[in-house]
């Protein structure tokens, strides 16, 4: 095992880059907007090493990801020789699609997911009512581009995304879901 | 102030853990598979959100507790849930209609939690908001489906009010625990939401064509841990392994 000392945050950075959703395999934990904050302390565990946090927040506060997640950012910290790990779980501000990379939108729909549309111009208290009071978003199919979409149901295979199917293609596809 | 942090943390996790469990009991029974899966995330939800209210409480308990200990490893009367969400499921307008009220409460309690000055109580408030707006809007949807849907459906929705209305006074009753921190601004003033709250119902009931029944009695209890049978039955189940096995992990 390597002890890697002097390494920076942005390496590490990368090294989570490589680390995909577990229900989502083509994006990862950073574009996906849970990576926070990345952190390193001086570790007194080993000689001149470093110890490193990682700050990460859940989607939904009932995703099952989570844990995995955890543990897998753990096995590759590991791996890069690291051994004082500590992963902080962060719940405020709340995680948003908006945090959500371009890159990682586009990976989605490469997958066949509609990706989430981006809000950032509301205010929250607007998109709170845009929720509750059904202001339908035009969604474009993933498969065909087709903005003739329909709404099946707000709640998908996952908690993160809904049901819609394209009345162009009929393909019934996901869609992730604005938060 | 502690104590009533503490019992405050717990009947907020109590709530969405019992309602949480309650709505489970659908997963794999749901009338059709869009909406068997549109419950079961909801049951998610809840529990997600239950798990990081007991994770608080055992950080301020500190004795050792988790957030297992106390989910599993509590008698009946310890739980201070709302009577509501312990009731059974009944059929699919009573699922939903309970579901309704609950998370009309829940949208106006976190709404005013998230200024709590009590900084993980409104970091959970904020992340939970989300969620139950998503709760709220399918839950009205349905609510209005049934009611203004055929004869048989109204009459069930109708039949599902009846039963339930009288378990909606508790919510806005506060106990001792409640009353206490709400001056320190970290509980919720309940008398704070209630108007919301009846609004919100109203609105929805005028949409589907039903109406409250004119009396009310109150159920109470509930949040000063008495509670009626069906929560024993829900906790034999829930709790059935961790008590068998004690620590056993999957």
């Amino acid at each position: 095992m390597i002890l890697e000392t002097n390494i920076s945050t942005q390496q590490i950075w990368k090294t989570l880059d490589q680390i995909t959703d577990p229900e989502i395999p083509v994006i990862s934990i950073v574009d996906l907007g849970i990576v926070r904050d990345v952190k390193l302390f001086p570790s007194p565990l080993v000689e001149k090493g470093q110890g490193v946090e990682v700050i990460i927040t859940p989607t939904y506060s009932g995703c099952p990801a989570m844990d995995v997640i955890s543990m897998n950012i753990r096995m590759e910290l590991l791996q890069r020789g690291f051994s004082n790990i500590k992963i902080t779980q962060q719940l405020s501000p709340a995680w948003t699609t908006d945090w959500m990379t371009e890159k990682g939108k586009a990976q989605l729909k490469t997958y066949g997911i509609a990706p989430p549309q981006t809000l950032s111009e509301k205010s929250q208290s607007n998109r709170i009512d845009k929720m509750l009071f059904n202001d339908e978003v035009i969604v474009e199919c993933p498969q065909c581009h087709s903005k003739n979409t329909k709404l099946i149901s707000q709640f998908g295979s996952t908690a993160c995304k809904a049901l819609y199917q394209c009345q162009a293609c009929k393909e019934p596809f996901d869609y992730f879901k604005c938060h | 102030m502690s104590a009533q942090l503490l019992n405050y943390t717990l009947h907020l996790a109590d709530n969405s853990l019992i309602m949480g469990h309650r709505l489970s009991e659908w997963t794999g029974h749901g009338p059709i598979l869009e909406q068997d899966i549109a419950i079961s995330n909801i049951a998610l939800d809840l529990i997600g959100q239950s798990r990081n209210f007991y994770q608080y409480a055992a950080q301020i308990k500190g004795d050792g507790a988790t957030e297992d200990s106390l989910a599993y490893f509590r008698d009946a009367h310890e739980f201070k849930n709302i009577l509501l969400v312990e009731l059974p499921n009944g059929d699919w307008a009573k699922t939903i209609l309970k579901l309704f009220f609950f998370s009309t409460y829940q949208y106006y309690l976190y709404q005013k939690l998230i200024a709590s000055y009590d900084k993980q109580l409104s970091a959970i408030a904020e992340k939970s908001l989300k969620e139950v707006t998503y709760h709220v809007r399918w839950s009205s949807e349905w609510v209005i489906r049934l009611g203004d849907g055929t004869e048989k459906s109204n009459k069930r929705i109708q039949n599902a009010l009846e039963e339930l209305w009288d378990y909606t006074g508790e919510i806005f009753v506060p106990t001792d625990y409640e009353t206490d921190i709400a001056q320190d601004k970290i509980s919720v003033d309940l008398s704070t939401i209630k108007n919301d709250w009846e609004n919100k119902v109203t609105e929805i009931f005028d949409e589907a064509t039903i109406l409250p029944p004119k009396q009310k009695s109150e159920n109470n209890g509930g949040k000063e841990g008495k509670h009626t049978d069906h929560l024993e039955e829900i906790l034999k189940e829930m709790q059935y392994l961790q008590r068998t096995y004690p620590g056993c992990e999957w």
